[in-house]
């Protein structure tokens, strides 16, 4: 689909649509892609960035990253920086699964070690990682200590046994946001969410044993700096969120807001699903604090299957997690809006970033940064499909035009009815498994509609990021053994 | 009643958009209903009608009502373990708002038998709608998976 008439390249790799594409624009679209990602994104992402444009106390433009495509109310990829004053918060700014992320694991392990004990590491991290529909976590707690964890995020789980300090200092904000408050939370999204700590999840959710072979290192200090060190390397990437807990927050609100919008608030509604409520008003504010509890219910859920992780290795491989050199490289957010200074000098200023799809990446020397990447930026991941690898980025200092945001995946091209039409899953496992890649699924239908084919590239994806100067490449791991959800 | 009559259609690239159709509006939100439950599981049929729940729900407008039953029903899967599907549906329309009372009916999730998908997030409110056709009602949303 050929991009719409009045794109003007702006830069490299770097596009934009003027405000005067569609009336009400405030600021315009900007869409960081090469020429071929452009053209192959949906004509509803332009709809949907300029819809965004929109919003009342939108900064700057409304963004695309290099991996957008068409999402509901904001296209997934799509970052939009509200002042805090005249600004709204839209639930669908951020998307169901808030606070939605990635984690990356290293180990000393290397693939010829691995190999012969792959089928037995998938098998076993399938039967103790619990993925798919309806799963209850192996975490049991009570909803007051559920409350807790909606208040302390992964330094909960920390606290508990679960991981230690340096996963804290590993992962996005410490794993804690803190103006989560939840009393801001309904009793039905606690119900919803209290025993799923310690769950995968579904759909495009994931844990997947990778290997960084020699060729897939771009930049060799940053990729040791961050644990990335020898060649055949066996990492560990895994995909989850805030899970029915976070669904039910942003299902809770997207009704409330849609009741009082254009009753309290006098505002628009283009389209349902970016209502929305400013940001500086009780339902504004009652609903950022309820979204940072589902940030942080997704901070502990990726924290208690790191620490189930390292069980099943260290039983595997009969060494203790430390001896297998098993670190956390990082943990990045994908669904969130957070507040942010951004801007030099007198220009610097506190904004709400809404990010959907998109990714957190500070550059180096960023104050928010732990020691460990001050000098390095911080790690960005982006996942790739099962069959075709991810990449390891870092934030760079020219990302502050997107208000240092970079892509979060591959993007999809294609939608899950057309994928299952194409291919059936159990052919597509068969497939995989010629390719050298070990796929257990909770569900067939599940794995058809993730088959490669329906994303774009993710090679393409990640040198765009790197062209349009939102973040630089540091290595690409390929995919040995996945256990989708 | 004949049998719920649904589709899945092309929608936002990451969701699942359905499109389900009714002699009345009432048979719509039923086939609505079973549409969520065939993207939940490839074998809906398979769901017995051995627990059932009512809900009332009261919105504005018909949209909205749709988009409340359809999370209602992904609520109780993840609070209460259950696949439901609304057997039953009667519209009240009062002054201000219409109000939806529904009988629901399904059973707890069984492993063993319930060949399950995808666990849906949300149905949510992008394209959302609950409109008339030439021969019926028609109802299309998409759902978050």
């Amino acid at each position: 689909m050929p991009a719409p008439p009045g794109m003007r390249r702006v830069g490299s790799d770097v596009w934009e649509l003027g405000v005067d594409y569609r009336p009400g624009m405030r600021v315009p679209v900007r869409v960081y892609a090469s020429r071929k990602l452009l053209d192959e994104m949906d004509d509803k992402v332009f709809e949907q960035a300029a819809n965004v444009a929109t919003l009342p106390g939108i900064v700057e433009a409304s963004l695309c990253m290099p991996d957008a495509h068409w999402g509901y109310g904001f296209p997934i990829g799509g970052v939009a920086a509200m002042d805090v004053r005249s600004g709204v918060i839209s639930p669908g700014g951020i998307g169901f699964d808030i606070n939605c992320g990635m984690r990356l694991v290293r180990t000393d392990l290397v693939w010829p070690e691995v190999k012969p004990k792959l089928r037995q590491l998938v098998d076993e991290l399938a039967e103790r990682v619990p993925a798919g529909v309806g799963r209850r976590g192996f975490v049991r707690i009570d909803q007051d200590t559920f409350r807790e964890v909606l208040r302390e995020g992964a330094r909960w789980a920390v606290a508990k046994g679960y991981g230690t300090p340096d996963d804290l200092a590993r992962t996005e904000g410490g794993g804690c946001l803190a103006d989560a408050d939840p009393e801001r939370v309904s009793d039905r999204a606690i119900e919803r969410g209290y025993r799923q700590i310690g769950t995968l999840g579904s759909g495009n959710h994931y844990l997947e044993i990778q290997v960084l072979r020699p060729e897939g290192v771009f930049d060799e200090r940053l990729a040791r700096a961050f644990g990335l060190d020898r060649p055949e390397q066996v990492v560990i990437m895994f995909h989850c969120g805030s899970r029915g807990f976070g669904h039910q927050v942003a299902t809770d609100y997207l009704h409330d807001f849609l009741r009082v919008m254009p009753t309290r608030f006098k505002l628009p509604v283009l389209d349902r699903e970016l209502a929305c409520a400013p940001f500086d008003s009780p339902e504004g504010r009652d609903y950022y604090a309820a979204m940072c509890c589902a940030a942080n219910m997704s901070f502990a859920n990726r924290q208690v299957i790191l620490h189930r992780i390292r069980q099943v290795f260290s039983d595997l491989f009969g060494r203790d997690p430390e001896a297998l050199g098993i670190r956390q490289v990082y943990d990045v957010a994908h669904n969130t809006a957070k507040l942010e200074e951004h801007g030099a000098g007198r220009a610097r200023r506190k904004l709400l970033v809404h990010r959907k799809g998109a990714t957190r990446a500070f550059p180096p020397g960023h104050p928010e940064l732990p020691p460990e990447f001050r000098e390095t930026g911080q790690p960005v991941i982006i996942g790739g499909s099962m069959e075709t690898g991810s990449y390891v980025l870092a934030g760079v200092e020219s990302g502050a035009g997107s208000f240092f945001s970079t892509a979060h995946g591959s993007g999809r091209t294609m939608s899950r009815t057309r994928a299952r039409k194409l291919v059936r899953g159990k052919e597509l496992q068969r497939r995989m498994a010629e390719k050298g890649i070990l796929v257990r699924s909770a569900s067939w239908r599940g794995l058809a509609e993730e088959a490669g084919f329906a994303y774009k590239s993710v090679d393409e994806v990640a040198a765009a990021t790197e062209e349009a100067g939102l973040s630089r490449r540091v290595a690409h791991l390929v995919p040995v053994g996945n256990v989708k959800g | 009643m004949s049998a719920p009559d649904f589709e899945f259609v092309e929608g936002a690239t990451s969701d699942l958009a359905f499109v389900a159709r009714g002699a009345t509006e009432e048979e719509a939100l039923v086939a609505a209903s079973e549409a969520l439950l065939a993207a939940t599981l490839e074998d809906p049929a398979s769901v017995a009608d051995d627990v059932s729940r009512q809900v009332k729900l009261e919105e504005g407008d018909l949209d909205l009502l749709l988009l409340r039953l359809l999370n209602e029903l992904v609520y109780l899967r993840d609070a209460e373990g259950l696949l439901l599907r609304a057997r039953r549906v009667r519209l009240v329309r009062g002054p201000d708002a219409i109000r939806l009372e529904a009988e629901l009916a399904g059973e707890h999730i069984d492993r063993a038998r319930h060949r399950l998908t995808t666990e849906v997030k949300a149905a949510t409110a992008h394209g959302l709608c609950l409109e008339p056709t030439d021969g019926g009602w028609r109802a299309r949303a998409t759902l978050d998976v």
